[in-house]
């Protein structure tokens, strides 16, 4: 199997992020957590922490896609499956990569196998990320045996391609949820703006938001670099299709909240002033009011500049969010301050630039944009019209002249 | 036909959606805490005893730590750090070598003037630990005789124990290769012996006082009646966090002491537990509802049979 690597100027500078962060996770275990992190007692979690309820939360779409796609039976968004997939996959890789950096214990990181404390939110999302990566696995083992002229197996997962899906729903709602579950046990340390009851479920909706405002700004990302036969493949028309409901998420995000925050009597907490107040109202204002907004318009999502604007926002605001929860919201009852070090954000950055740079290389070299149906009748078929479809997708032109 | 579909999911995913949520809303939100847990401490009402992390038996021990009979001396904190080998036992704060602190504390007098206390901070071992309910790998665990213990073979070091702690006590060995958790450990090894904690036994006035906690919230009920002048008529430690084995008395109010006044009564496990504990249900009722909608969505026209010859899938 023969991999093509295609450098530009913008893959050399992920590369020097990655490489950045790599050297900086070795001084990290040399060094110990204390020397290389700004973290200490008052602050056991920092920005590490923040990066994994964001990229947990980012990977979001998969789960949403594949129940649209594999239960929902729709045709619309089959093309990008495989996106959504790899996507997701990538994203809880890097949440795995980010927790080997944050544990205190790494090599122990498979305790949770054998040492069982199901009371603890944590264990259940032990569990389910371990799962649910298991699912994106197999949901993204396909595109590997295609490659490999491997059929059988392939067909194989596509004919249990529901099952694994519902499985797939089931982990991510209880661990997207979780991670909401994880800050019911401060309500002396997270700021009333953000503790409440309700944690879980703004999480889980949170991370339907989330995750398809990632899959529009990749899917227009890679539209916009990664040349025509993308393109071909990847049509606007779809990105428009599934950023149309993200007003919708957004606005039961929105209510959610509201309702929450009067049902607490916490409303007066929104005109308090202060820090916390200040950075709430940036999350709902620019994170979900005025992208709920923006993408209610069709005119907007018929722009690409303005689906992009309004996909960006969302995903600024449901990050912020998050760093709100891990960081801002308990700033209050610390008894230092916390910035994170240089060394947390290159870690955090090479992670991110990797992803990336994995999910560049895939694109490229594995049928990723493919229309699936197609490969899935190419392996009904024991793979023997494989050569003739890429040998026709490899052509500069498409069939139908778009 | 198409069109159908989408109207069959949209109406039925927002109504189930909202539905869904407001009830759940309403559920979780509408639980509001409880204001007191039982004296004797298994203050839950969950079924089971509540947090499964190992309390609720009938004798716990505890320890009452009377501020008032207390002169700072710090043999008990030397002591701890005898016991336990620890290099930093007379750190000023709790730290990954200092289990036990003894603080000097500037506080008002009743007639206005400034006056100085001490107060011991350590682990206050919960009777519903919220560390214990935290560690995904239960590594902190509830004896039944009272203390919380730290089985350090299990930890992975992801902290949590530290963020749940409303005391704010697990410190953590940052500078080390291999880190763990540290935090008293009530001596559980001479407390399961049938002797006292070595702070306990070290100190001089009696300020540190070891017995069954029924006992011991008995004789701070007596202190305090038989000396109301003398005493803040409160037992920190009697409801906090559902109730815990290190129990204080003082004659200032306990914030000025420095003691967190803002720790909710509820045991914090609960917290967690009514949203964990409906994992099953929430699991099986997703997959159902998911059975479902695949069934009712698959396209009319499907089978082998519907395949055009040159392999053209479904209609549409």
């Amino acid at each position: 199997m023969r991999l093509q690597v295609r450098m530009t100027p913008a893959r050399w500078a992920l590369l020097a992020v990655l490489v950045t962060g790599l050297v900086t996770a070795v001084y990290r275990f040399w060094v110990g957590l204390g020397a290389a992190t700004n973290l200490n007692d008052s602050w056991p979690w920092g920005l590490w922490i923040g990066m994994v309820l964001t990229l947990v939360a980012s990977s979001g779409g998969a789960f949403v896609m594949a129940a649209v796609i594999y239960i929902f039976h729709s045709r619309t968004f089959r093309p990008i499956a495989r996106m959504a997939v790899l996507t997701g996959f990538l994203g809880y890789l890097s949440v795995i990569m980010t927790l080997i950096i944050e544990l205190g214990l790494p090599y122990r990181i498979w305790h949770p196998v054998v040492y069982w404390q199901h009371h603890s939110a944590m264990f259940e999302i032990a569990w389910c990320v371990m799962c649910y990566t298991t699912v994106l696995f197999l949901e993204f083992v396909p595109v590997l045996l295609e490659k490999l002229h491997n059929h059988r197996l392939a067909r194989a997962i596509h004919a249990a391609i529901v099952p694994i899906a519902i499985a797939g729903v089931v982990f991510s709602t209880l661990h997207q949820s979780s991670l909401g579950s994880l800050f019911l046990l401060t309500p002396g340390k997270l700021h009333p703006l953000w503790y409440t009851p309700l944690l879980p479920v703004l999480f889980f909706v949170s991370a339907i938001g989330l995750g398809l405002s990632v899959l529009t700004l990749v899917g227009l990302a890679a539209r916009a670099t990664l040349g025509p036969r993308v393109r071909e493949t990847l049509r606007l028309e779809t990105l428009r299709e599934m950023a149309r409901a993200i007003p919708w998420v957004l606005a039961v995000y929105l209510l959610l909240k509201v309702v929450d925050l009067a049902h607490r009597d916490g409303l007066g907490l929104l005109v308090a002033g202060g820090r916390e107040a200040f950075w709430f109202w940036v999350e709902i204002v620019a994170g979900v009011i005025a992208p709920m907004v923006l993408l209610a318009f069709r005119r907007v999502r018929e722009s690409q500049a303005g689906l992009a604007a309004g996909a960006a926002m969302a995903v600024a605001g449901i990050i912020l969010n998050r760093l709100n929860i891990s960081l801002t919201g308990m700033v209050a009852t610390a008894t230092s301050p916390y910035w994170p070090r240089w060394t947390e954000i290159a870690i955090v950055a090479g992670i991110v630039a990797g992803a990336t740079l994995v999910w560049i290389l895939v694109v490229e070299n594995f049928p990723i944009f493919v229309q699936e149906e197609e490969a899935e009748v190419v392996a009904a078929m024991g793979g023997r019209l494989s050569l003739q479809r890429q040998v026709l997708h490899t052509g500069s032109g498409s069939p139908d002249g778009r | 036909m198409r069109i159908d579909r989408r109207k069959f999911i949209r109406v039925t995913g927002v109504t189930a959606a909202a539905g869904f949520s407001t009830e759940l809303a309403r559920r979780i939100a509408g639980k509001a805490p409880s204001v007191h847990a039982s004296v004797s401490g298994a203050g839950s009402t969950e079924p089971g005893g509540g947090d499964g992390a190992g309390g609720g038996s009938s004798k716990p021990y505890g320890m009452l730590y009377d501020s008032t009979l207390c002169i700072g001396c710090g043999l008990c904190q030397q002591a701890c750090a005898d016991k336990n080998g620890l290099p930093g036992g007379m750190d000023p704060d709790l730290s990954d070598r200092t289990y036990t602190v003894v603080k000097e504390v500037q506080v008002q007098e009743p007639d206005g003037s400034n006056g100085v206390r001490y107060l011991r901070q350590q682990c206050f071992h919960c009777l519903e630990p919220a560390c214990a309910s935290a560690c995904p790998v239960g590594a902190l665990r509830k004896t039944p005789e009272g203390p919380v213990v730290y089985e350090a073979e299990r930890c992975i070091g992801c902290r949590y124990c530290m963020v749940a702690c409303p005391f704010g006590i697990p410190r953590y060995q940052w500078e080390k290769a291999l880190p763990l958790v540290t935090k008293c450990q009530f001596c559980a090894d001479r407390v399961a012996r049938g002797e006292r904690p070595a702070c306990a036994e070290a100190c001089p006035t009696g300020a540190t006082l070891f017995g069954p906690r029924d006992q011991l919230i008995a004789e701070a009920n007596h202190r305090i009646e038989a000396n109301p002048e003398g005493y803040y008529s409160a037992i920190y430690g009697l409801t906090e966090a559902g109730g815990t084995s290190w129990l204080v008395l003082s004659d200032v109010p306990f914030q000025q002491l420095g003691l967190r006044t803002d720790v909710i009564d509820q045991p914090l496990p609960s917290l967690t537990w009514r949203v964990i504990s409906k994992v099953p249900a929430i699991a099986g009722g997703i997959a159902a509802l998911m059975a479902i909608a695949a069934y009712f969505t698959l396209p009319k026209e499907t089978g082998p049979q519907e395949r055009g010859k040159n392999g053209e899938g479904r209609n549409r």
